[in-house]
């Protein structure tokens, strides 16, 4: 689904000074990065690994972004709420309907079990919110469908305040806090098994999307609408497909960051749901690895600066993270390895 | 160009009549007298049972200037601002800044009334209200013009995720600075508005008392009035059109020789203004400024409301934003208490909230995104659309 057009063979520009500004940042990260590793090597170990579990979460976020993206040219603000509500389905369903609010045996099973379920709850979730309230604005201005998906947001929001209750919500953790230890740096079995659901639900959506013969259909919707309409694909259905495999994987999403997190909230879906935006744009919007590649990037960035030393912490993590956003948006809308973008008028 | 007489002349009866209905109402709106116990007692501020709180309507006017301001941004020029509450808070910061006693290692004061206790002057900046609003006005375009600067080249849906990302990054700023901000404990008491020359006049204090909500209503209702004036003169001026120009067909735009970055800049800097000024009453309204205050979802509402008035419409926005205000501050409350008492349910309609302005914008959105008073240009191309489309629909081309 990578819409990416070749820009034409042109003289080099000169380096403009913008070019410069975002060199400079982006040399300055580094130099800053390398001096907190050489300032706390354990620490900074130690958040890695938080960093790269986060990220996974991430990205599976960030696709659903990028996919709705890259079909339909649409912010869907509200992706972010959905995956909030993936997390309080998957709190309520695992503690309050199977009675699981420990680890053990049964816990891994009982997980997989709320995983399937929380993902199909919040596919079908969003093809019906792309029913009810995208489908009409298809070709309408562009200012419609978005603040629309900024409405959508707030329904979510709202229902996740009904749920969950306008304050963060403590929830029981059903894997274990154990590790082991490399070194000193202690890995927790609960980052593991995130990164062992995470990863091959990324691969299995990298095949669906490459291999299948819906993916190529949402491929070809991608980059021409109406000539895959001709080629006689359903584009509604490619469209709602695409939001149901979104939805799915927020659900995972929110399944597992509770699993991390241990608590729920109605505004994690703007908090978090902006950061895994961020990590999209980071990857260039639209474009499938790389909005898995700037989720852990964006997971690593957050940790770091949550955790690290000489880092700002937790205080400042909204201005850093939409930092980057603003920066990347300005700078390299296209994504840090993408090609230019052409705009279609 | 014509004549403001002549314009007026040209107004029609019908609309000048409305017009002048709709000033007497605003003028006599916090007079309504009590009929029954708390149903209109517009006076009691703390009475819960009132429909029409006198600080609701008060807070319905400073949101309608945001609307007016907002509506500039997003409906004449078209483009999405998310991230508005950041023209509001700097326009309180300023306020709480010039009013108070923060900076305590200062002592200056401008024409803001005596301030001298046992012959000594207070602690901090104590200037008069109508010179702080001035400068919150002109802070808050500068804050527009320096969040624009970079991303008006931006495409709109881009536009709206940077705006967003100030109007959030600007409250956690505010937050964590707390040398100059007080973080989250806030700034306060802020200094009462002064009278200035008028406080010769019998009646008048040197300065409005802090519960004198129907004096204050009538200031906010000189800068709605100032910013509604501004509103239609630029709507119909020069850049007004450019502005127009604009959100119709950027493209066409530029190549009619609209200079592209100025205008989106004025757009920015006109909206934050009118954010400026309401933030800064506002700050002096509530008395202490907490950067808590100042959520997204204050964004999106005021946002709600330019849209609910329809995009573009000068007359739309304020009264968008009254109704949006009344609704959030008393009507939600006021409409569950009611029917919990007929009905004997325990509905908390307030926890409805968010979904209620999420609603409104999507239904808004779906069934009439032209608003509930569209502006005329926007009632023409909407119908140029749906002939257009029945064109298309005739001529079977999807």
């Amino acid at each position: 689904m990578t819409e990416v057009i070749d820009a034409p063979p042109r003289a080099r520009k000169p380096i403009k000074i913008e070019n410069m500004v975002g060199i400079a940042v982006l040399a300055a990260a580094s130099v800053w990065l390398v001096a907190s590793l050489v300032k706390g090597p354990e620490l900074f170990a130690q958040v890695l690994v938080i960093g790269l579990s986060n990220g996974a979460v991430f990205a599976l976020i960030a696709l659903g972004y990028t996919m709705v993206y890259g079909i339909i040219e649409l912010i869907n603000f509200a992706h972010g709420d959905l995956f909030m509500l993936g997390s309080v389905f998957s709190a309520i369903f695992l503690e309050e309907w199977l009675n699981q609010t420990r680890s053990g045996p049964s816990a891994w099973a009982l997980l997989a079990l709320t995983l399937v379920v929380v993902m199909t709850a919040c596919a079908l979730l969003n093809v019906v919110i792309e029913k009810l309230a995208y489908r009409r604005l298809r070709n309408a201005p562009k200012l419609a469908p978005l603040i629309t998906a900024v409405g959508v947001s707030f329904v979510l929001q709202n229902i996740g305040i009904v749920l969950n209750g306008s304050a963060p919500h403590s929830r029981n953790r059903v894997l274990p806090d154990s590790g082991f230890f490399i070194g000193a740096v202690k890995i927790q079995y609960k980052y593991l098994t995130v990164l062992a659901i995470t990863i091959p639900l990324l691969l299995f959506m990298t095949w669906i999307v490459q291999k299948t013969k819906v993916g190529k259909a949402m491929r070809a919707t991608a980059q021409d609408r109406d000539a895959s309409l001709l080629m006689g694909i359903d584009v509604d259905r490619v469209i709602s497909f695409t939001f149901a495999l979104g939805g799915a994987l927020a659900g995972a999403a929110g399944t597992l960051i509770v699993q991390i997190d241990g608590n729920t909230r109605y505004d994690a879906g703007f908090r978090l749901g902006l950061i895994a935006f961020t990590a999209a744009v980071l990857g260039g919007v639209g474009n499938l690895p790389g909005a898995v590649l700037g989720g852990f990037l964006i997971g690593i960035l957050q940790a770091v600066n949550d955790g690290a030393k000489l880092f700002p912490g937790q205080a400042w993590t909204q201005t850093v993270m939409f930092g980057v956003l603003i920066t990347m948006i300005i700078f390299r809308p296209q994504g840090i390895f993408g090609t230019m973008q052409k705009e279609k008028v | 160009m014509n004549t403001f007489r002549e314009r007026l002349a040209g107004l029609g009866r019908r609309r000048l009549i409305l017009g002048a209905v709709a000033v007497m109402v605003a003028l006599l709106l916090p007079h309504i007298p009590s009929s029954d116990a708390g149903f209109f007692s517009t006076f009691s501020p703390g009475n819960s049972n009132s429909i029409l709180p006198i600080f609701t309507i008060v807070l319905c006017a400073v949101y309608a200037l945001f609307a007016l301001g907002l509506n500039v941004v997003v409906g004449f020029a078209g483009l999405l601002d998310l991230g508005y509450v950041a023209f509001f808070l700097v326009g309180a910061y300023v306020a709480a800044w010039l009013m108070s006693g923060f900076f305590y290692n200062v002592k200056f004061s401008f024409l803001s009334g005596a301030f001298k206790f046992d012959g000594q002057e207070q602690q901090g900046i104590h200037l008069t209200f109508w010179l702080v609003v001035i400068i919150a006005a002109v802070v808050a375009a500068l804050v527009g013009v320096v969040i624009g600067a970079p991303t008006l080249r931006l495409k709109s849906d881009y536009l709206a995720l940077v705006t967003l990302g100030f109007g959030e990054i600007l409250p956690e700023v505010f937050r964590n600075a707390e040398p100059l901000t007080n973080g989250t404990k806030g700034i306060g008491p802020l200094d009462q508005i002064g009278t200035g020359p008028l406080a010769i006049l019998p009646g008048f204090n040197k300065r409005i008392g802090p519960s004198d909500y129907i004096a204050k209503y009538y200031v906010i209702l000189i800068f709605l009035a100032i910013f509604a004036f501004i509103s239609v003169r630029l709507r119909d001026g020069k850049l007004g059109r450019a502005w127009m120009a604009i959100r119709e067909d950027e493209l066409a735009a530029s190549l009619m020789g609209v200079p592209l970055m100025k205008t989106k800049l004025w757009s920015y800097a006109v909206g934050a203004m009118a954010g400026g000024v309401g933030g800064a009453f506002y700050a002096t309204i509530v008395g202490t400024i907490n950067v808590d205050s100042f959520t997204f979802q204050l964004s999106i509402i005021i946002l709600c409301a330019v849209i609910l008035g329809g995009m573009g419409n000068v007359w739309g926005a304020i009264l968008g934003g009254t109704a949006i205000t009344w609704v959030n501050y008393t009507g939600l409350i006021w409409v569950g208490r009611s029917f919990n008492s007929v009905a004997g349910t325990k509905v908390d309609l307030v926890k409805y909230q968010f979904g209620f302005f999420g609603l409104v914008l999507v239904l808004m959105m779906l069934f009439r995104p032209e608003g509930f008073i569209p502006a005329a240009r926007s009632k023409a191309v909407k119908q140029s659309d749906e002939a257009a489309r029945a064109a298309e629909l005739a001529g079977g081309t999807p």
